[in-house]
């Protein structure tokens, strides 16, 4: 069945893999393939008896127990009781800085995107951030962003627990070093190759022509994406869901 | 005193040039009554987004109605970028205070507890700091070493939500959506539609009094059923998708979003 896995469940897949070991994940609005991958973590680990994950879903009544409004999700992070969280970005670059708000000179942006959410505080405070960018190109990894909605990285007299983890693209997955400050490439998806990945680029990285293949679910994952996670996708992500393939 | 009145009463009760809090979209959001303030010609807005704005806030900027806005974001989720929203910052047509969502949660807790500012982690390097005059970094007083951001206070004038359910005293049940709850606690006056009023008080109800907002911050309740449409209302009807994919298609340019206003219906 791996033959058939797509693009999306790829992700899935490898988004469930780099929260391998988290007890507490939270994904914000409008976010369908973090929430599928912290879901599908969750029954992987039910599956082989580990540990239960807590998911926050931000804007589920189902997958979301907190009592205290939007605000116990900030409140939760900066006590070191969240382990990871998503961001995208309409630009990230070489040193993990993320721009939400647009291009060109603020505020007048020519292409304006939402804002900046609760990246310019959770960035600093969530150990594993998971940058989600789907989009592979120059345009959206670029050399350095046009405003940063939150720093990749910070000196020592600014309190940070948390950063940069990973930049997962529907091409490729780089790891983040924080000491250098810099991605490095750590495996590629199907149908790429390393110079696909170096020309559509943005920013320098290490381990340019690396040779890993990004792993693919085996049956049994597959078979419980398309089943279990695509059911409790569907109070959330209603049009997201019904694009999903369903079970045989 | 709580006073109850008509949705179009209440419309006529929140006035130009004010500082206007509003609830996320989904949360409560109330666009059957936003749509009124656009009709009645509403302007000169100072919007708070309590964190983030969605369809109502586009489409008080599309009416010309809002001269600031302050904001962690614009959307209009699975419909995508907020169309009217973008059109102004482009063209530069309203002032813009953009912030992240804990700021602002955290600039509503001061005004709550009634002190000038709030410390917050974070946002130290974001370009945003830069542009927030009511932001500073400032040191620790316990460990001088250590910078940490502060924020003002944020009071709105009015705040303007839509909830499941009023009782004929005023109290408003929000349930487990505190967030909507601090807004209420910091603004001057809240101005609450609701789908249904109870004749049983719901502080009665030891099982639900925690999720009351108590009459005493609530100026004003409007009955209004069906008042978050499009948008939903959380735990009692989920958005209408299609219709705001009609209106992010339509508010695409401003004759299409003049078009979509001038024709559509009330709320219910």
């Amino acid at each position: 069945m791996s033959q058939s896995c797509t693009g999306r469940e790829l992700l899935i897949y490898t988004i469930a893999r780099l929260l391998n070991g988290v007890q507490h994940v939270a994904v914000g609005q409008s976010s369908p393939m973090p929430a599928a991958g912290a879901m599908l973590l969750r029954a992987m680990n039910q599956d082989a008896g580990k540990e239960d994950v807590q998911l926050s879903i931000l804007g589920s009544v189902k997958h979301n127990s907190f009592t205290s409004g939007a605000g116990e999700l900030f409140d939760c992070a900066a006590q070191g009781r969240l382990d990871a969280f998503f961001l995208g970005g309409g630009q990230i670059d070489g040193q993990g800085n993320v721009n939400l708000v647009g291009t060109g000179d603020y505020p007048n942006s020519p292409v304006r995107w939402p804002g900046s959410f609760g990246s310019a505080y959770l960035y600093f405070l969530v150990p594993r951030v998971i940058l989600f960018r789907e989009e592979h190109s120059v345009r959206s990894l670029v050399e350095r962003v046009d405003f940063v909605s939150a720093p990749g990285a910070s000196d020592e007299t600014v309190y940070r627990k948390g950063g940069p983890h990973a930049l997962l693209t529907n091409a490729a997955l780089f790891s983040f070093d924080r000491d250098a400050r810099r991605f490095r490439l750590e495996s590629i998806h199907p149908g790429f190759d390393w110079r696909d990945i170096r020309t559509t680029t943005g920013f320098s990285y290490d381990n340019e022509k690396c040779e890993t293949t990004t792993p693919l679910p085996d049956s049994k994952v597959l078979s419980t994406i398309r089943g279990r996670i695509r059911e409790e996708l569907h109070e959330c992500y209603p049009q997201f869901a019904a694009r999903m393939p369903g079970p045989d | 005193m709580t006073k109850f009145v008509t949705p179009q009463a209440m419309a006529e009760m929140i006035p130009s040039g004010c500082k206007l809090g509003l609830a996320p979209d989904d949360y409560g959001a109330s666009p059957g009554l936003v749509r009124m303030l656009i009709d009645r010609g509403i302007r000169d807005l100072h919007v708070v987004c309590a964190p983030i704005g969605g369809m109502q806030v586009d489409m008080l900027i599309g009416a010309g109605a809002v001269s600031t806005l302050e904001t962690s974001a614009v959307s209009l989720g699975e419909a995508g970028g907020a169309p009217c929203f973008n059109r102004a910052v482009r063209e530069g047509a309203i002032r813009l205070l953009d912030g992240t969502c804990p700021a602002v949660f955290a600039g509503l807790t001061a005004a709550e507890k009634g002190v000038p500012f709030m410390p917050i982690r974070g946002i130290i390097g974001s370009d945003l700091l830069k542009r927030r005059d009511d932001w500073k970094v400032a040191s620790n007083p316990f460990d001088e070493a250590e910078k940490i951001v502060v924020v003002s206070a944020i009071q709105p004038d009015i705040s303007l939500i839509h909830a499941p359910e009023a009782d004929r005293f005023g109290n408003v049940r929000l349930g487990r959506r505190r967030e909507v709850m601090l807004l209420a606690h910091a603004s001057k006056k809240t101005f609450v539609t609701v789908e249904r009023i109870s004749e049983v008080s719901l502080l009665e109800d030891e099982k639900l009094a925690a999720g009351i907002l108590p009459a005493m911050y609530v100026s004003a309740v409007a009955q209004l059923e069906n008042g978050g449409w499009p948008t939903g209302l959380y735990a009692e009807y989920p958005r209408d998708g299609g219709e705001v994919e009609k209106y992010a298609k339509a508010a695409r340019s401003a004759e299409g979003f003049r078009a979509y206003v001038g024709g559509l219906g009330g709320a219910a």
